[in-house]
């Protein structure tokens, strides 16, 4: 069904749909209206989830973490300073295999404070273990939020599972979103089986335990096997998921007019949104633009990305947070995908920070730009010099 | 006694280990710094040690301290602390006596 709603809203009907037995929240800006939809199915009796209203995302992460372990399915969203105080438990939750699915409201981290969009936050969370995966679109957000939870519950994988959405860009702009039928959606994410539930107390299990020199490097090693799993759990989830949807996504990235594009910009979240509006305009004019736009980001598909791009000439790499001391995350993550080989120009634009408009004409400046770039090169897109 | 560790393809998912009572098996008396001395003349078997043990490392039997289960107390001195008739002693672990 098509309605129109905002993305705070496609999130919460996803988790309205998806029906998991807990959530513990605590409100923050521009996340905060997916705890409130939530909180209303649930006084409603809508939807039959414990809600704990906790009195920080620390303790958030960590109630999420305990009843992940009792064996429940769990879902919790937050934004900027809130996973930053996830962080601590969010690790653990990835080493313990724990399949929390989350929403993260992209916003930029303080200081200086500041509640609009940049992906600081989940640059922050990049190491943490956790799978991140972007959104462009309320639409997006939807239909990723119900993946994820396939993707973080498959046996192989078993890991908290992050879904980005640009705050206020995505999450409290209004757009047509088609929603699935809710027996689809139960039908999709089914049953959810945990391992060693902690309720289980005829089959006791122990959880968490202390991991000497002896024993810590050959866990993170196995927590390893879990990303590695995901890429390949990724694609036969989105392949089912296409067929039931009617909407086609297929790959790690969507790869937009990008066949025979000699200038690429690579980009996630909702600006590749104007960018695609910019790459139909030069399109007409005959200029052979493209763009991939990155849904999974964590595991980052180095091999694929690079085979996509290896027929460009020049590429923008646009990453919406400073890594301080060097260029971008996602230039980091492209360039050493091309270690050792041929590849095309690349300049790493950062943008957007701290909620700064990306207009058309920007991300027009940076095909243009691109026309005269050097490899290596950081540039600043929409900064007063 | 060797143990033999196992690869990373070995273990249980997230470090779980299957089944409970795990401190039975670890041995977490070798961290002791100071190890208490229970003088069973002194003693009047209030069990106040017992109840305020956090490792549950003080035995007894009927209702009566019988010992100190030196393979799991981690020396910390709770027990002698509230002992009303100080009766436990804590020594250090290397050059005192026990």
């Amino acid at each position: 069904m098509k309605k129109v709603m905002t993305g705070h809203k496609a999130v919460a009907e996803a988790m309205r749909q998806i029906e998991p037995d807990v959530v513990a929240v605590y409100p923050i800006t521009p996340q905060s209206e997916i705890a409130e939809y939530y909180a209303q199915y649930v006084a409603d009796g809508i939807v039959r989830t414990e809600l704990v209203p906790v009195e920080s995302e620390h303790s958030a992460m960590s109630a999420c973490v305990g009843a992940a372990a009792a064996g429940a399915r769990v879902i919790t969203a937050t934004a900027s300073q809130g996973l930053a105080l996830m962080v601590e438990i969010l690790y653990i939750a990835a080493s313990m295999r724990l399949p929390i699915v989350m929403a993260l409201a992209n916003r930029a981290l303080s200081g200086p404070i500041n509640i609009h969009c940049d992906h600081s936050d989940a640059y922050l969370a990049r190491d943490s273990g956790a799978v991140q995966i972007f959104a462009e679109s309320a639409q997006e957000a939807y239909d990723l939020m119900l993946m994820a939870q396939r993707i973080a519950e498959h046996r192989d994988v078993r890991l908290p599972v992050i879904v980005n959405l640009d705050g206020f860009t995505l999450t409290h702009s209004s757009q047509v979103v088609e929603t699935l039928p809710d027996e689809t959606v139960k039908e999709f994410v089914g049953e959810y089986e945990p391992l060693y539930p902690l309720l289980d107390v005829d089959n006791p299990s122990t959880w968490g335990p202390f991991a000497m020199p002896d024993y810590y490097f050959e866990l993170k090693r196995a927590q390893q096997a879990g990303m590695e799993a995901v890429p390949g759990v990724f694609l036969s989830v989105q392949e089912e998921y296409s067929r039931l949807s009617g909407r086609p996504y297929k790959g790690f990235f969507e790869a937009y007019k990008l066949d025979d594009a000699e200038r690429v910009i690579v980009v996630m979240g909702s600006t590749a949104g104007t960018a695609k509006v910019v790459v139909d305009e030069l399109r007409e004019k005959g200029e052979r633009v493209g763009l991939l736009k990155v849904w999974l980001w964590r595991p980052f598909p180095r091999a694929e990305v690079a085979e996509a791009l290896s027929g460009a000439k020049a590429v923008a790499i646009m990453d919406r947070a400073l890594s301080f001391g060097n260029m971008g995350a996602l230039y980091l993550d492209i360039a050493s995908a091309f270690a050792g080989r041929e590849g095309p120009i690349f300049v790493n634009y950062i943008y957007g920070l701290g909620g700064r408009d990306v207009p058309a004409e920007h991300i027009a400046q940076v095909f243009e730009g691109l026309k005269d770039a050097v490899t290596g090169e950081l540039r600043y897109l929409g900064l007063r010099e | 006694m060797a143990v033999e560790l196992k690869s990373w393809r070995e273990l249980p998912i997230g470090g779980v280990i299957p089944g409970g009572a795990t401190p039975e098996l670890n041995k977490t008396g070798s961290w002791r710094a100071r190890r208490p001395i229970w003088d069973p003349e002194k003693c009047i078997h209030c069990l106040q040690c017992w109840l305020h043990c956090p490792d549950d490392s003080i035995l007894i039997r009927e209702q009566k301290v019988t010992g100190v289960d030196y393979d799991h107390c981690k020396g910390c001195g709770v027990c002698a602390a509230v002992c009303p008739v100080d009766a436990i002693e804590m020594v250090p672990e290397r050059g005192g006596a026990g």
